[in-house]
Order: C-alpha cells, then sequence, then structure tokens
C-alpha cells in the first residue's frame, strides 16, 4: 500500500519518540503544474530514511539533504525549485512548475 | 514542530476530527487548531475557509504570511451488501486510499474468503452503523436491492450527511424507494441528494464495470463538494 499523510505523520511521530533526529517538509506553495498539492509531507530522520514526497520524486533526493542540517541545527528553511532554478540541471521539476518547501525539525 | 503538536495532530486524525496546523513562515511559530476551536480563533475566517475546501495553503494576514495545514480525516467507505460488485469495489476503493468497511446481515456474502483485504461485518446496518459512526467524511454505496437491509442504511446515511449516498436500482426502483423515504418523514432535499440510479454514466456492464463507474462517482462527490467543516455539523 502506498504510505497516507496519516502514515507519514504517524512515522515521523515514532521515530521523534524512538530518540532520532526528525525533520518534516512540507509543500507550502506551488506554482504551474506541480505534482504534488500544497500541504504534501516527507518526513526525514537523521539517517535519511524518509516516507512521503513533495514531488514527482525529482527533488526529494536534495530536500532529504537539507533535512540533515535543519536536523542538525533546528533552524527552519524554506526551499525552492523549478526549472528557472539555478540548481536546475542537478534537482529540478521536469514538469515546468514550481514550489516552496517548508523544512522545519520535530523538537 | 513541537512533540506535542504532532501528537495532538495525530491523535485528532484517529479520532476522525478535523484540525488545522497555522505556521508562521517567518518566525517558525506554531499551533494546532482544532475543529472544535475554529469559531473562537482571530484566523477563524481564513482556517475555516480552507478547512471547508480540504486543502492547505498559505495565507497572508497583516503582513504576515502563514501556512495553514488542513487536516481532514481520511474518507471512509462503507459498502452495504456483500455483493459480487462490491467485491470489484472493495478492492478499487482500497487503492483510492478509502477506509473501506462491508456491511451484509447474509452471512454467506458477508465472508472474508470473498472480501480477504477488507473489514467485512455479518450484520444488519441498523446495528452496525451507529457503532461505526457515520460523519461527513463517510460516503454510503447500498448495492444488495433489497430496501430490507438497504433502507435503513440510506436513513442513517441522510441524517449523518455522509458526503456520498448511493443506491442501485432502476429508475422504478428508486421511485419506490422515494415514495417509502417519504413516507417516514425525510424530505424531498434530503432523498435528492441520493445517486441513484447509482455511478456515472459510462456505459458500465459487467460488476467491475459498474464498481467503476459508482467510486467514479464518489471520488467526483468528495472533490467537487467542499466536505462541510465540523462547525456546520455542529450548527
Amino acid at each position: 500500500m502506498l504510505a497516507t499523510e496519516e502514515d507519514i505523520l504517524a512515522q515521523a511521530e515514532s521515530w521523534k519518540r524512538a530518540g532520532k533526529g526528525v525533520a518534516i517538509a512540507t509543500v507550502v506553495e506551488t506554482w504551474g503544474s506541480a505534482p504534488r498539492p500544497t500541504g504534501s509531507h516527507l518526513v526525514i530522520d537523521e539517517d535519511g530514511l524518509f516516507l512521503g514526497s513533495v514531488s514527482g520524486g525529482c527533488v526529494e533526493g536534495d530536500v532529504v539533504t537539507e533535512a540533515q542540517d535543519v536536523i542538525a541545527d533546528g533552524k527552519p528553511r524554506t526551499l525552492e525549485y523549478g526549472v528557472a532554478d539555478e540548481t536546475a540541471w542537478r534537482v529540478g521539476l521536469s514538469c515546468g512548475g514550481r514550489i516552496r518547501v517548508y523544512v522545519e525539525r520535530i523538537d | 514542530m513541537k512533540l506535542d503538536i504532532l501528537k495532538s495532530l495525530n491523535e485528532e486524525r484517529r479520532a476522525r476530527r478535523a484540525a488545522v496546523l497555522v505556521t508562521d513562515l517567518s518566525s517558525g511559530a506554531q499551533r494546532l487548531v482544532k475543529a472544535a476551536e475554529i469559531a473562537a480563533d482571530p484566523m477563524a475566517e481564513a482556517i475555516d475557509k480552507q478547512l471547508r475546501m480540504g486543502k492547505s495553503a498559505s495565507v497572508d494576514i497583516e503582513g504576515k504570511t502563514y501556512f495553514l495545514t488542513v487536516q481532514a480525516p481520511p474518507a471512509r467507505l462503507v459498502v452495504i451488501g456483500a455483493v459480487h460488485v462490491s467485491q470489484a469495489l472493495a478492492e478499487m476503493a482500497r487503492l483510492v486510499d478509502f477506509d473501506v468497511t462491508i456491511v451484509d446481515p447474509r452471512t454467506a456474502f458477508a465472508s472474508e474468503e470473498r472480501f480477504p483485504n477488507v473489514r467485512v461485518i455479518a450484520e444488519w446496518p441498523d446495528k452496525v452503523l451507529p457503532e461505526i459512526g457515520l460523519d461527513p467524511y463517510t460516503g454510503i454505496a447500498a448495492l444488495t436491492h433489497d430496501p430490507k437491509i438497504d433502507d435503513p442504511a440510506l436513513k442513517l446515511a441522510l441524517q449523518a450527511s455522509c458526503f456520498y449516498i448511493g443506491a442501485l436500482g432502476s429508475k422504478k426502483t428508486h421511485a419506490k424507494r422515494v415514495e417509502r423515504l417519504t413516507a417516514a418523514g425525510f424530505s424531498q432535499e434530503q432523498i435528492g441528494r441520493i445517486h441513484a440510479p447509482i455511478g456515472l454514466d459510462i456505459g458500465a456492464v459487467s460488476p467491475a464495470e459498474i464498481a467503476v463507474s459508482v467510486l467514479s462517482e464518489i471520488v467526483l462527490s468528495l472533490r467537487r463538494k467542499p466536505l462541510r467543516s465540523e462547525k456546520e455539523k455542529a450548527a
């Protein structure tokens, strides 16, 4: 079965209770054709395990990496992805849309 | 996010109550507004609007940008009748992430062998539906053709403002059903909420095709019509 939003947030809680550093990434803004709607979650633990999605798989790798910094220093970050982005060759959305992702640590 | 906020969010979801998480995107400050607390919240209007649409979104209020994470209960589907169409519908609805329950008092039909992947309850709807607890995030498809089984379920679904209520049967069968429900005191407007004949008209022939037509209609009802907020339900 596919993970639902319910499984995703429950997983974040259980990782945290197990003593892991955990971050939650949320799609807070989309422009154009974005693969996942605003409010979609990706949860990441300190070992880089993750559940959920914020795109069709295009930028998750980068969000997971950024999440490690958020878990380390506790400062929330807002990340933006899109074809117009200078990092487009590395990570970008093939669909042509743009998304903004808010990443925060669970304390 | 504070762990206790995440815990409350998960608790509200498990209890099938709506909740909205408000995040100040510049400071990171957060608070959880439960369905029952919305009316008294300073951001009530914006929160209520997003919940009604079932959509999370950024909103600008007095020069600040807030993100509202809307958490509406997962949609459930209760199928009355453990019939052939139900077998296909149960599998398809499960893939579309509905929490599926099959109810049929006839034990020969309502068996786990026939429905290996969903909850099957061999009981009369009027006994089991109050236990399940129908709400605006629950849809009901009555598929038995038998008024003894379907009617009590339809009555409870109408009272609970289920987001979808469908009943199998021809126009003639439905006309008789309308007569019975009218005699039972339901208004024309209430009865009008029942989708009958059930399903979108896609020319379905086989049980699985009929299931596609019914499921399409259910998704349409869920997504096109904004779900009523708990506030509205309480009013």
